[in-house]
C-alpha cells in the first residue's frame, strides 16, 4: 500500500489569532505551528495499515519553509518521505489542486485528508481532490482499514454514523475517534534527520478567488449573573428578555 | 440563475435546506431552483416556496448515498445555474467540493452571512474555529456558497413552485454502504436551536438525566464536553468543540463546563451562551451573556422547575 497524508501545518489550538496590514494578513508573530491535529491521525492510521499491509506513507504539505520543522515531526512520528508544495496555502482549492497532481503521480492507492483544518477550516480537500482525481471520496471517517483490496471505513452522516466500503484507490478524511495520535519517540526524532523531504513548485492554477480581509468576532458585553438562590430568574431573562426559549 | 440543493433526511426538508432557499431568493432577480435527489414527501415542495423557491427538480434513479454520483447527478441539472447554495451539513460538506470541480466554480464552505454583492461577489466565512471570520471575493463565474446551519435568518418569500421530475442513470458505484445508525426522533446537534451541554462538573454519567430534562423541557440537544465524551459518559457525538463538533445554536447553556479554548472553538458562535458553573474564575464566564456562580446540583433543579412553569 502506498498512502498519501496530506498534511496541513496550523496554529496551535491555544493561539490568540489576530490579524495585520490593516487586517488583510493572518498574524504569524510569535505563533506556534503543529501538524493539523485531523492530520495527526491520518497520519497515524496511515502507519497502522502499511505496518499490516507493508508499503509506505508519504506526507504532503503545501506550505512554505516555515513548516518543514512540522513536516519533520511527522517523519518522526513515522512517515518515510515528504513532499512540500512551496507555496501559501490559504485557498483550499488551490491547495486540492497542489495535491491531485501529487497524488497522480505518485501512483498511491490511497489518500487520506483531516476532516477540516484548524485554520482556515474549509472542510473542501478532501471531496475536491476525490473529483479531481474521479475517486470515491468518505468524508469524516472514525474507523479506517483496508481488507483484501477493498478499504473500509464508518463516518459520521447528519443524525447518525454509517459503515461504507469502497474500491480503491480512495480518498478518506480523519474525524477524531479514528485512533490515538501516536507521539515522536528518540528514535524516530533521529530517524527524521536524514528521511527525505522534497520540496517541490506548485503547478499553476487559475484562480478562485481572493481573500480580501478578516475579522475576530464581535466580543462579547460582560456576563449577566443571577444569584444562585434564585436560579429562575434566567429562566425569566431567557425568555423575556433574550426571548431565545 | 440561482440554485440550491436540497438535501432531504427521507424525504423531509430540514431547517438548513429553507435556510439556503431563503439565501437564494435574497440574492436572486430570476427565481430559485432547488435540485433534490429522491422524492419529498407531500406537503415538502410547499415548504420551499415559502421561502422562494420557484422550481423544484426532483432527480430519480438513485440509490443509496454515494458522494460521486449525487454530485454527478447534481452537476448534471444545472442547467444554467451559475451560483449554487447547499448547506453545510455533513452531506454538504462531502458533496459540495466535487460540485465545484464539475462546475469549475469557486468554493466557499462555513458561509454565515449573505454576500457583498457592491463589488464582485463577497462572501463572509467562518475561520480559525470560530476565532476569526474572512471575507472572499469568490471570481469565477460559477459559484458554490455552503452556508453554515442556523446562520441566515429564515425571511419568507412565498411564490409559486413548479415539479419537474428527471431521472440520473448512476455510473458504475465505487463505494457501498454497508450499515447506517441514525438516531430517531433525536434532534441532530448541528441542527438544534438550544443546546443544553455539560462537563466534567456533573461528576459522572448517572448524574445526567437533570441535564436531559431541562433539555427535554426546552426542546433542546444534549451536548458535552470532551473529557465527557473521552471517559465514556456521553457519546462521542455529542462532544463539541475544536476536534468536537461545531454548532451555532440560538441558546447554549453549558453546566460544570470550565471554557478552554479548545471547548470554545466549538461553540462561541452561539447566540446567547449561559454558563453555569461553581468556580467564579471559570474562563467560560469571559465568553458568556448569562451566567450564575454555583453548584449545578443545587441550580439545575431549580431551572427545570422554572423551565416547568414557564411551560404553563
Ligand atoms: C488539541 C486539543 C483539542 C481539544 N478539543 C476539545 C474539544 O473539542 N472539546 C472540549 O470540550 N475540549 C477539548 N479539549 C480539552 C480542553 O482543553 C479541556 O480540557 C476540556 O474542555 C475540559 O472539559 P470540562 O470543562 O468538562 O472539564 P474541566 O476542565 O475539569 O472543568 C470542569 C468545570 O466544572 C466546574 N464544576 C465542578 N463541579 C461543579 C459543580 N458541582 N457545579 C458547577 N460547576 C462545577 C469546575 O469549576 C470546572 O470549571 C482539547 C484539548 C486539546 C489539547
Ligand atoms: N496546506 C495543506 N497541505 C496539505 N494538506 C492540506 C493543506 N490544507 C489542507 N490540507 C488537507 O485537507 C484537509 C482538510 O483541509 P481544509 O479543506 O482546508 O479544511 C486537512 O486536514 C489536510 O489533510
Amino acid at each position: 500500500m502506498k498512502i498519501l497524508v496530506c498534511m496541513s501545518v496550523v496554529p496551535d489550538t491555544t493561539t490568540k489569532i489576530t490579524f495585520t496590514d490593516n487586517n488583510t494578513k493572518f498574524n504569524t508573530a510569535g505563533v506556534q505551528f503543529i501538524i493539523n491535529p485531523y492530520d495527526e491521525l491520518s497520519l497515524t492510521k496511515a502507519l497502522e495499515i502499511t505496518e499490516k499491509l507493508g508499503g509506505s506513507v508519504t506526507v504532503a504539505t503545501v506550505g512554505l519553509a516555515y513548516t518543514d520543522a512540522v513536516i519533520r515531526k511527522a517523519l518522526a512520528i513515522g512517515a518515510n518521505d515528504a513532499i512540500r508544495i512551496n507555496a501559501n496555502p490559504i485557498d483550499g482549492q488551490f491547495v486540492a489542486e497542489q495535491l491531485a497532481a501529487i497524488a497522480q503521480q505518485g501512483g498511491y492507492e490511497m489518500v487520506l485528508t483531516g476532516r477540516e483544518s484548524i485554520d482556515y477550516n474549509g472542510g473542501q480537500v478532501c471531496g475536491l481532490l476525490g473529483a479531481l482525481l474521479n475517486w470515491p471520496s468518505v468524508n469524516v471517517c472514525t474507523k479506517m482499514d483496508v481488507v483484501d483490496g477493498k478499504a473500509h471505513f464508518e463516518r459520521d452522516i447528519d443524525g447518525g454514523r454509517e459503515t461504507i466500503e469502497a474500491v480503491l484507490p480512495v480518498v478518506a478524511s480523519a474525524q477524531k475517534d479514528l485512533c490515538e495520535p501516536r507521539i515522536p519517540n528518540m528514535k524516530g526524532i533521529m530517524a527524521a534527520r536524514t528521511k527525505p523531504l522534497t520540496v517541490v513548485e506548485p503547478i499553476a492554477v487559475d484562480g478562485f478567488g481572493q481573500y480580501n480581509a478578516f475579522e475576530n468576532p464581535i466580543a462579547k458585553q460582560a456576563v449577566k449573573l443571577f444569584d444562585a438562590q434564585n436560579a429562575a430568574q434566567l429562566i425569566d431573562a431567557l425568555k423575556n428578555e433574550a426571548k431565545v426559549i | 440563475m440561482t440554485g440550491i440543493y436540497a438535501e432531504n433526511s427521507e424525504g423531509i426538508f430540514k431547517k438548513s435546506v429553507l435556510e439556503a432557499a431563503s439565501y437564494a431568493s435574497q440574492i436572486s432577480t430570476d427565481g430559485v431552483t432547488a435540485i433534490c435527489i429522491g422524492s419529498p414527501k407531500d406537503g415538502e415542495a410547499d415548504k420551499l416556496a415559502k421561502y422562494g423557491v420557484t422550481k423544484l427538480k426532483i432527480v430519480e434513479g438513485l440509490t443509496a448515498f454515494d458522494a460521486q454520483n449525487y454530485s454527478q447527478a447534481i452537476a448534471a441539472n444545472l442547467n444554467g445555474i451559475k451560483t449554487l447554495i447547499m448547506a453545510n451539513t455533513y452531506e454538504g460538506k462531502s458533496l459540495a467540493p466535487r460540485v465545484s470541480v464539475l462546475m469549475k466554480a469557486s468554493l466557499a464552505t462555513n458561509v454565515v452571512a449573505l454576500p457583498d454583492t457592491s463589488n464582485g461577489f463577497v462572501v463572509k466565512r467562518g475561520v480559525f474555529s470560530g476565532k476569526g471570520f474572512a471575507h472572499v471575493q469568490l471570481s469565477r463565474d460559477h459559484k458554490i456558497v455552503a452556508i453554515t446551519p442556523n446562520s441566515i435568518e429564515l425571511k419568507e418569500k412565498l411564490v409559486s413552485i413548479s415539479i419537474e421530475k428527471t431521472s440520473f442513470t448512476e455510473t458504475v458505484k465505487l463505494t457501498t454502504i454497508t450499515a447506517s445508525n441514525k438516531a430517531v426522533g433525536k434532534i441532530p446537534l448541528t441542527e438544534a436551536e438550544i443546546v443544553v451541554s455539560a462537563g466534567r462538573g456533573m461528576k459522572g454519567p448517572e448524574n445526567w438525566g437533570m441535564v436531559e430534562e431541562l433539555a427535554g423541557l426546552l426542546g433542546a440537544a444534549t451536548a458535552c464536553s470532551k473529557p465527557v465524551s473521552d471517559m465514556e459518559w456521553r457519546p462521542h457525538s455529542e462532544h463539541v468543540g475544536q476536534t468536537g463538533i461545531t454548532i451555532k445554536p440560538n441558546l447554549y447553556i453549558a453546566i460544570g463546563i470550565s471554557g478552554a479554548i479548545q471547548h470554545l472553538a466549538g461553540v462561541s458562535s452561539s447566540k446567547v451562551i449561559v454558563v453555569i458553573n461553581k468556580d467564579p474564575e471559570a474562563p467560560f464566564f469571559k465568553a458568556a451573556d448569562y451566567g450564575i456562580v454555583g453548584d449545578a446540583f443545587e441550580i439545575l433543579p431549580q431551572l427545570i422547575a422554572a423551565a416547568k412553569a414557564a411551560q404553563n
